[in-house]
């Protein structure tokens, strides 16, 4: 049974879900990702270069959402945390059974930088009307996860387009 | 250090050059370890053919982003800052997938605050389907002595 719509949409803009990372900003996680892909920027690789471009060492901006995903195993943990948490309300709270994210937009604002203890929350921004699509008849909605630092200096905002819908209610 | 790509050397319908990458499954395993995603149809075969319907293990979207962050950055140097990036997915990324990187300079501004600005336009694309498109903004030096990394609050203005 789904939650009335403006019980769900009374949630707009509120902040919800602050949290903080489990561990701070690391630089063995910096070179792993730059090994990932082959990045040989000097910004991560060459502390001379940091400090004279970014006034010493940062994270690749890409990096943002890496250092919230939780360990795989934690003393004491019996379920799994979900990152993007308002997502999953929102299927439970419309009945919505099947979700799609269409678009992922990261806008970037303070470096990051090795040692940072960063802190996130996020923010339903929006909710549409139902809308039918080839995949089915539900509605979009827009998320925000707000990324801050330990001195509280923003440090990016990710925004989800998510499309959430049941089959059955194709048109065909 | 001189910067490797002013403003001025960048304008619209340029394009950037060509990143081509054998992708392996050691490709998809690190990025997705690295990008701390645990999920077993990163890392296990079996788990992505009967539970997700894919053919293989797939490249994860954080690593992507990595790789697309690369691909800017070869460009730019290291003076070139991201402001902005948009995803949006098609299809996945396989191993034995050679993956193309190709992108064209879509715009040029350089904003009230004086920062410079490029729009990019970036397509990850395989056997000539595109999986992945990538809309960028990056900041770019106006001057040799312009440096991006060095606005902060109402000077940047990603």
């Amino acid at each position: 049974m789904s939650t009335p719509l403006e019980d769900v949409t009374a949630l707009i803009g509120v902040e919800q879900y602050p949290e903080e990372g489990e561990f701070p900003v690391e630089q063995g996680y910096i070179w792993t990702t730059c090994a990932s892909v082959e990045n040989g920027n000097p910004l991560f690789w060459d502390d001379a270069v940091a400090q004279e471009v970014t006034g010493g060492p940062i994270a690749p901006p890409t990096m943002v959402s890496v250092w919230f995903r939780p360990h795989h195993w934690a003393p004491g943990r019996t379920t799994a945390a979900l990152p993007l948490q308002v997502h999953f309300d929102l299927k439970a709270n419309l009945d919505l059974p099947e979700a799609v994210m269409t678009d992922n937009t990261i806008t970037f604002y303070e470096p990051v930088r090795p040692g940072d203890r960063l802190r996130t929350h996020q923010v339903l921004r929006s909710v549409s009307d139902q809308k039918t699509t080839k995949l089915g008849t539900g509605r979009f909605w827009v998320i925000e996860v707000v990324y801050t630092n330990q001195r509280d200096e923003l440090v990016a905002v990710e925004s989800y387009t998510g499309f959430g819908y049941r089959r059955d209610e194709v048109q065909r | 250090m001189t910067p490797r790509l002013l403003l001025s050397d960048v304008a619209a319908g340029q394009s950037l050059p060509e990143l081509r990458y054998d992708v392996t499954a050691t490709t998809v395993v690190l990025g997705a370890l690295a990008s701390r995603d645990w999920r077993p149809m990163h890392h296990d075969k079996d788990f992505a053919i009967e539970r997700n319907g894919t053919k293989d293990i797939f490249l994860n979207t954080p690593n992507q982003a990595a790789w697309f962050e690369r691909y800017l950055t070869d460009w730019t140097g290291p003076h070139g800052r991201l402001g902005k990036v948009t995803f949006t997915m098609k299809g996945s990324v396989f191993p034995g997938d050679t993956m193309v990187l190709s992108g064209t300079v879509t715009g040029t501004e350089v904003d009230e605050a004086g920062c410079g600005w490029a729009e990019v336009a970036v397509e990850l694309a395989v056997d000539g389907q595109v999986k992945t498109t990538c809309r960028a903004r990056v900041a770019l030096p106006t001057e040799n002595d312009d440096n991006p990394w060095a606005r902060r609050a109402d000077r940047w203005q990603p």
